[in-house]
């Protein structure tokens, strides 16, 4: 029996060390971060007449569409366009992961050629996921500006030189940790996690 | 699941449930694609496919290259009448031929029932087949089966008649297998010399009265005769077929029912269907052609994510 509780415990101890979870925003933090980002998008972009923010599959839709209902309730500002991108088919490491694709569906309503492009997404990290993107959002037209709004910025560790414009918090994480970044939508509350593997 | 159980697209009967669903919600995303201002992708711009026809295509092979250049594969295109094969090559050095000149994918279409898994198993690269004889074309029978989901939101429970030539059809035998697979009722309808003795070992209703099984029936799939593969005459004339398995406006109004016709082309006009049922608004047959391009763009893509890099 003693043997049984000491293999338990140490068990326990064993896994919490192979997989620790730090709270880096909770609920409160997470929306201050929201209402700045909102007000430095209508600093930018004033009334959004030109503007399409373009939330990223299958994550950066969440935070897209919690921004438009924020701009709406909080700031008077109707008609906030929005759309939905997804880069499956335009990603770099096809064949090249072990992880299979997976597709999402893709809601651009919205005409975006001519227009002021904001790519929405939860965690900026390789920046490979913003350069499929940017292939990405051609099919539909040339934008004339595209810029890129970040809830989490995992800086030194980007494959390529992007960077955003927006940036809710920046974080230095190492490779083996992972930005997990929950929504009241699909988890019941905001929140932002990062875990060691 | 998110990747297929097999390595080539042989036939359906070597595919699970799983597999076709997945086949379908791939198709869903590329049929969005493709009617795009832009409908081109960059995910196979590393990839080189063969398109190796001996036999006669209009839609299957444009449709397959299409396909292929939607998702920016390389195509070379081959055609037995134009080749080596005529000197007397055989089919194995013909592909290997091909092979060397560093293609990943093959897809074929051959008069030989079983050239696919032939070739499959002596050569190394994906395969797809694009109709071996009268085995199977299961790329048809996908965008078939396909099309009847876009237009009840589902196959299971659906009953499909496949009305004519089954004998001589791979499109017969290749959508009876996804549609029991999909959990559809299937019936074969068409005269007795031209339905097969084994198709009663798989399970469906066969019936030799048209207007009948039309009654019976969700979806008609009318097939055209084959005449370039029979040896010798399988009903008295073309008039007297037309007569008792043609569909005409007239049958169709007597059944009491909407019923959706599809078609796999060519179609015969005037023979197994009139040109006033082809073109109403109960046919489906230029939808069938359009998901031809998605589904071959989902299979094809699903195969290349299996080529190791």
């Amino acid at each position: 029996m003693l043997i049984l509780i000491f293999s338990i415990t140490f068990a326990l101890e064993y896994v919490e060390n192979i997989m620790s979870q730090k709270v880096l925003l909770n609920q409160k933090e997470v929306n201050i971060i929201l209402h700045r980002l909102a007000c430095q998008l209508i600093e930018k972009h004033t009334d959004f007449s030109n503007t399409i923010l373009v939330g990223l599959q299958p994550r950066g839709k969440f935070l897209a569409n919690r921004l438009k209902a924020l701009l709406q309730s909080d700031y008077n500002i109707a008609n906030v366009q929005i759309g939905c991108l997804d880069i499956t088919f335009y990603r770099d490491d096809f064949r090249r992961s072990n992880k299979v694709l997976q597709a999402s569906t893709n809601e651009m309503d919205c005409v975006v050629e001519g227009r002021n492009v904001v790519f929405v997404d939860d965690v900026l990290y390789t920046g490979r996921s913003i350069r499929a993107a940017l292939t990405a959002i051609q099919a539909y037209g040339r934008p004339s500006s595209i810029e890129l709004l970040i809830l989490i910025d995992r800086r030194f560790s980007r494959h390529l030189p992007i960077q955003p414009d927006f940036r809710g918090r920046q974080v230095d994480a190492i490779d083996n940790e992972k930005v997990i970044v929950n929504w009241k939508e699909t988890h019941g509350e905001d929140n932002v996690y990062l875990i060691k593997q | 699941m998110s990747t297929l159980s097999v390595d080539h697209l042989l036939g359906i009967k070597y595919l699970k449930a799983e597999d076709i669903q997945l086949i379908f919600e791939t198709a869903d995303h590329f049929k969005e694609i493709i009617n795009r201002p832009i409908k081109k992708v960059p995910s196979l711009r590393d990839i080189t496919i063969a398109n190796l026809f001996f036999e006669n295509s209009t839609r299957t092979k444009l449709s397959f290259e299409i396909a292929q250049k939607r998702l920016s594969a390389d195509v070379i295109n081959f055609s037995a009448s134009q080749s080596s094969v005529k000197k007397g090559e055989t089919l194995i050095d013909t592909v290997n031929n091909i092979l060397s000149m560093k293609v990943d994918m093959v897809v074929m279409r051959h008069p030989k029932p079983g050239a696919a898994a032939f070739l499959q198993q002596h050569v190394d690269a994906r395969i797809i087949n694009a109709g071996d004889g009268a085995h199977e074309h299961p790329t048809q029978a996908l965008l078939d089966t396909y099309s009847i989901r876009e237009k009840f939101g589902t196959v299971k429970g659906k009953n499909v008649v496949i009305v004519g030539d089954i004998l001589h059809s791979r499109v017969a035998l290749s959508n009876i297998f996804a549609l029991q697979l999909l959990g559809a009722q299937v019936m074969v309808c068409g005269p007795k010399s031209l339905i097969p003795k084994y198709i009663y070992e798989l399970g469906v209703i066969v019936e030799t009265d048209l207007k009948k099984a039309l009654q019976w029936c969700d979806v008609a799939n009318m097939l055209r005769v084959q005449n370039e593969r029979m040896e010798v005459s399988y009903f008295p004339s073309v008039r007297e077929y037309t007569q008792q398995y043609g569909l005409t406006k007239e049958l169709l109004d007597s059944i009491g029912k909407e019923i959706v016709i599809m078609h796999p082309g060519p179609i015969n006009r005037g023979v197994e269907i009139t040109s006033e049922v082809a073109d109403s608004k109960q046919a489906i047959i230029l939808d069938q052609v359009e998901n031809g391009v998605a589904i071959r763009m989902a299979v094809t893509y699903l195969l290349a994510s299996k080529i190791e890099s």
